[in-house]
C-alpha cells in the first residue's frame, strides 16, 4: 500500500545522533507500531498514562501494550479491575487533575459497559465547563471482524461514536498511520476513540520504527486528524473507505484495473472530523463513488458520507453514490462472516451498477 | 406492580428497622471463616455441624458426572488443537463446581451460565453438540434456552446476573417454585452489574443463588487486583444477603453449601452468594499464554488438590466405588467425547440464508432486500440453481418458546 504525503526522511538519519540509523527493509506490523506510539509518547510525556484490562503484566491481549509496565514501571501502565465504566470514569477524573490516560477496553462489544462514561461524560465535559476542563483521553478500541472471533469480539462500533459530537474517531489503515495516529491521538487534547482494526495487526509494512518517532518528534510528520489520503490514484471512480476495509477496496481497485477501470480509492483515516475536501474532490474529478464500510449500513457512518457527497458533488455525479457494507444484521459467527463482510466481488458489483453505459 | 412483595422476610431497609437488626443476625449474613470443606485433598471427611455430608448414592452419581467433565474439557482442548473449534475456555480443576451448580438445581429452575460453564451446561442435560456450537462457529448458540432451563453462556461479564434476577422476580410474580442459580468468575464480580444483580436480588428478595467461581485469575490478573475484600462472599453482606465460601475443588461441599443455598432460596428465605475457592488449571483459553503471568508451580501446588482426586479416594475407601463402577464412568464418559468427537469432525453446512431469519419476529423489507442479494451473488457464484433456498418464514423455528 502506498502513501504519497510523507516527506523523504533519509536524509535525516545522519541527524540521529545515538540512535541506531534506519536499516534499510525494517519492517514493522500493525500492533508493533502501536505499541511503539505507546513507549515513545509515554517517553515523551510523563503525564501520559496506559490502563485497561490485562495491560501490565501480560501486554494486552493482542500485545499492544507489551513490555510498557516493565519499562515505565506499574504506576504508568497498570491492570485495573474488571470494569469498563470504572476505567472510562476514571479516566475522566486523571484527566482533569492532569493526566493523559490512554485506555484499552479489550474488544469493541466489551466497551459498551463504558458508554455512559463516554456519551455522558467524556463527550460532552469541554462543551459543559466552555472549555475550562478539557479531556484529552485516549480510548484505544481492537474493533471490527475478519478474524473468526466469536461473538461481542467483532463489533463495528464507530458510527455510536461517531453519532455523538465532542468525541474525535479514528481508525487507521496501514502501519505508518496506525503510528502516527496513536501519537497524534495522545498529543490531541479533545477525547479521541482510536479504533485498531484487529484484522489488520498482523499486517507488515517497510518502516523503520526509529524514523517514525524521529519524524513525529521533530514535528515533521503531517497531521492525520481531519485527513484523509488517496490510498491509490484513479480517474473512473471513487471508492471511500476506512480502517478495516482500506485493504478491501484497494483489492478491488486492483482487480478493477485489470479489467481496464481505473479507480481511485480514499483512506479517510478520520472519521470525525470528516475530510470533506480530500473526499469532494476526488468524487467531483471522478463523478462515480462507492462507500465501502464493514459496520451494518442502516444509519451509519457510511450514510454520512454518501450524504456529505451528494450534497456537496451533485452536480459532478454521473451515478447515485452506492455503499458496499455490512448486512444490517448482528455480526456473524465465524463460519459465516465470508458471507457478511464487504468483498471485492461486492465492490466489483456495485462499481459495475455506476451507470457506465454512455 | 407492587415491589413490595418480600414475603414477609423484609428487604435490607426494612429488616433493619423490624426493630434494629441484632449484631448476631448480621453475623450470620457473614461467611465461614474458612472455606467450608467436607472432603479434604486426602479423601478424608471433615466433620461440619452446619453442612451434613450428602449420602453415598450422591455422592457417587456426581463423581459419575465429575469424570465425565474432565473428558469433555480433555476432549474439547484436542479438538481446538486439530483445529475443529475455533476456541474454548476450559474448566479443567473447576468440574466439581460445574457439576455440582448443575446438579443442585430441579427441573423446574433455571440455570445462568458463562463462556467457561460448558461442564455445566452439558450436566445439566443439554446436547454437548449443540452446547458446542457457539465455540465451534456455526453460530451464536446452539440450544434452545427453554428445553432444559439454561440460560446462554454469556460472554459479556456479569450481565447474565442481572438476567438471573429477571428470571426469579418473574417466577416469584407468577407463583412458581423455580430458584435460579447464576454463575460467574472472579473477575465479573468487579463489574457494575454484579453489583447491580446482588442489590436487586436483595431488595426484591428474589430466589437467586449467585455463585461465583474464584479461581483466581482473570485472564492474566489476579485476584488481589480485583479486590481487597477479605473474601468475595463478604461482598454479600453489604447487599443484606448471606455469604458463604467453600472449597471449589470438594464436591461433597459443594453439593451441600450449594444445596443448602437452593433450598433457601426455594423456601422462599431471598438470595444468597457463594464463592468455591478453586483454581483455573490451563490457560484462559487456548489463545491465551499463561506463562506470562503465573509459574508452572503455582499451578503445580493445585495438582494434589484435585477434584476428582480426592472424590475418588473418598469413595474408594468406602467402598462406594468399585472397580467396575470406575469402569462404568470411564465407558460413559469416553462415549460423550465419542460422541462429540464424531458431531465435530463431520462438516456441518451453514446456511448463510439463515443470517437474516432471526434478527426480527418478521423480515423487515430491507432484510427481505439483503437476503435476496445475497442468494442471487451465491446463486451466481454457484451456478444458476446451485444456491441455498432460504428457510421459508418461520422455519427453523420449530420448539416455539412456552
Ligand atoms: C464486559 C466484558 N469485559 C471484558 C471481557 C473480556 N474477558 C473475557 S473473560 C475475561 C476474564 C474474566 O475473568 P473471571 O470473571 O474471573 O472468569 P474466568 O474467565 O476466570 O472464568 C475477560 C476480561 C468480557 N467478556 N466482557
Amino acid at each position: 500500500m502506498t502513501q504519497t504525503t510523507e516527506a523523504p526522511i533519509a536524509d535525516r538519519a545522519d541527524r540521529a545522533g545515538s540512535t541506531p540509523a534506519p536499516r534499510a527493509g525494517a519492517t514493522s506490523t500493525f500492533a508493533k507500531a502501536l505499541n511503539a506510539a505507546l513507549a515513545d509518547a509515554m517517553e515523551a510525556d510523563p503525564a501520559v498514562l496506559m490502563f485497561g484490562e490485562d495491560v501490565g503484566t501480560l501486554g494486552g491481549v493482542f500485545r499492544i501494550t507489551d513490555g510498557l509496565t516493565a519499562r515505565f514501571g506499574e504506576e504508568r501502565c497498570f491492570d485495573t479491575p474488571l470494569a469498563e465504566a470504572g476505567i472510562m470514569g476514571m479516566a475522566v477524573g486523571m484527566a482533569m487533575n492532569g493526566m493523559k490516560p490512554v485506555v484499552e477496553m479489550q474488544f469493541d462489544a466489551f466497551a459498551y459497559p463504558a458508554f455512559e462514561q463516554v456519551v455522558s461524560h467524556v463527550a460532552k465535559m469541554p462543551n459543559r465547563t466552555r472549555g475550562k476542563v478539557r479531556l484529552p483521553i485516549v480510548i484505544r478500541i481492537p474493533y471490527a471482524g475478519g478474524i473468526g472471533g466469536v461473538e461481542h469480539h467483532c463489533d463495528s462500533s464507530e458510527a455510536y461514536y461517531a453519532h455523538t459530537p465532542g468525541l474525535t474517531v479514528l481508525a487507521p489503515a496501514t502501519v505508518r498511520d496506525a503510528y502516527f495516529m496513536l501519537r497524534e491521538a495522545i498529543a490531541s487534547p479533545d477525547p479521541v476513540v482510536f479504533l485498531e482494526p484487529k484484522k489488520l495487526y498482523w499486517s507488515k509494512e517497510e518502516v523503520d520504527l526509529a524514523e517514525l518517532r524521529r519524524t513525529f518528534d521533530e514535528g515533521e510528520a503531517p497531521r492525520r486528524i481531519g485527513r484523509a489520503v488517496v490510498a491509490r490514484q484513479g480517474t473512473d471512480a471513487t471508492l471511500i473507505s476506512y480502517g478495516p476495509s482500506v485493504p478491501t477496496a484497494l483489492g478491488a481497485a486492483a482487480a478493477a484495473a485489470e479489467e481496464g477501470r481505473s479507480i481511485e480509492v480514499i483512506d479517510l483515516r478520520s472519521i470525525v472530523p470528516f475530510d470533506d475536501e480530500t473526499v469532494c474532490e476526488s468524487v467531483r474529478r471522478t463523478g462515480r463513488a462507492v462507500v465501502v464500510a464493514e459496520a451494518p449500513g442502516f444509519a451509519s457512518v457510511a450514510s454520512e458520507i454518501v450524504a456529505r457527497v451528494q450534497e456537496r458533488c451533485f452536480h459532478s455525479l454521473a451515478a447515485p453514490v452506492l455503499r458496499v457494507t455490512g448486512f444490517d444484521i448482528p455480526y456473524p459467527s465465524p463460519k459465516l462472516e465470508h458471507f457478511y463482510l464487504p468483498s471485492v466481488d461486492r465492490i466489483l458489483d456495485a462499481v459495475d451498477d455506476l451507470q457506465w453505459e454512455d | 406492580m407492587s415491589t413490595a412483595t418480600n414475603g414477609g422476610r423484609g428487604s435490607m431497609l426494612g429488616g433493619a428497622s423490624d426493630g434494629g437488626a441484632a449484631p448476631a443476625a448480621d453475623r450470620a449474613l457473614l461467611p465461614s471463616a474458612e472455606p467450608v470443606q467436607l472432603v479434604d485433598p486426602d479423601g478424608q471427611h471433615n466433620h461440619d455441624d452446619r453442612y451434613p455430608l450428602p449420602d453415598g448414592e450422591q455422592l457417587l452419581g456426581a463423581f459419575g458426572r465429575l469424570v465425565a467433565g474432565r473428558r469433555i474439557n480433555d476432549q474439547a482442548n484436542a479438538l481446538v488443537r486439530q483445529g475443529r473449534m475455533a476456541v474454548y475456555p476450559s474448566s479443567h480443576g473447576q468440574e466439581a463446581c460445574q457439576v455440582a451448580a448443575a446438579v443442585v438445581l430441579g427441573n423446574e429452575d433455571w440455570l445462568f451460565p458463562t463462556y467457561r460453564d460448558t461442564v455445566a451446561v452439558i450436566t445439566r442435560g443439554v446436547d454437548p453438540l449443540q452446547v458446542l456450537t457457539l465455540l465451534r462457529g456455526d453460530w451464536h448458540g446452539g440450544y434452545d434456552p427453554h428445553e432444559h432451563r439454561v440460560a446462554t453462556q454469556a460472554t459479556p461479564l456479569a450481565t447474565q446476573l442481572l438476567h438471573a434476577v429477571g428470571v426469579a422476580h418473574a417466577a416469584k410474580l407468577r407463583g412458581e417454585p423455580t430458584v435460579v442459580l447464576a454463575m460467574c468468575g472472579d473477575g465479573a464480580t468487579s463489574e457494575g452489574d454484579f453489583h447491580e444483580a446482588l442489590n436487586f436480588a436483595a431488595v426484591f428478595h428474589v430466589p437467586v443463588v449467585f455463585f461465583i467461581q474464584n479461581n483466581e485469575f482473570a485472564i492474566s490478573v489476579p485476584l488481589k487486583n480485583q479486590t481487597v475484600a477479605p473474601s468475595l462472599a463478604h461482598k454479600a453482606i453489604g447487599y443484606g444477603m448471606p455469604g458463604e465460601r467453600v472449597d471449589g475443588n470438594d464436591l461433597a461441599a459443594l453439593l451441600a453449601v450449594l444445596g443448602a443455598a437452593v433450598d433457601r432460596a426455594r423456601d422462599g428465605g431471598g438470595p444468597s452468594l457463594i464463592e468455591a475457592h478453586t483454581y483455573r488449571m490451563q490457560a484462559h483459553t487456548n489463545a491465551d499464554d499463561a506463562t506470562r503471568y503465573r509459574s508452572a508451580d503455582d499451578v503445580e501446588r493445585w495438582v494434589p488438590r484435585d477434584p476428582i482426586l480426592r472424590m475418588r479416594t473418598y469413595l474408594r475407601a468406602l467402598n462406594l466405588l468399585t472397580d467396575e463402577g470406575e469402569r462404568a464412568f470411564a465407558d460413559e464418559a469416553d462415549a460423550i467425547a465419542a460422541a462429540i468427537r464424531k458431531g465435530l469432525n463431520t462438516e456441518v453446512e451453514v446456511n448463510p440464508a439463515e443470517l437474516f431469519e432471526y434478527v426480527y419476529t418478521e423480515k423487515t423489507s430491507q432484510l427481505r432486500e439483503q437476503a435476496e442479494q445475497l442468494r442471487e451473488e451465491l446463486a451466481r457464484d454457484a451456478g444458476a440453481g446451485a444456491a441455498p433456498d432460504a428457510p421459508a418464514d418461520g422455519a427453523g423455528d420449530e420448539g416455539d418458546q412456552p
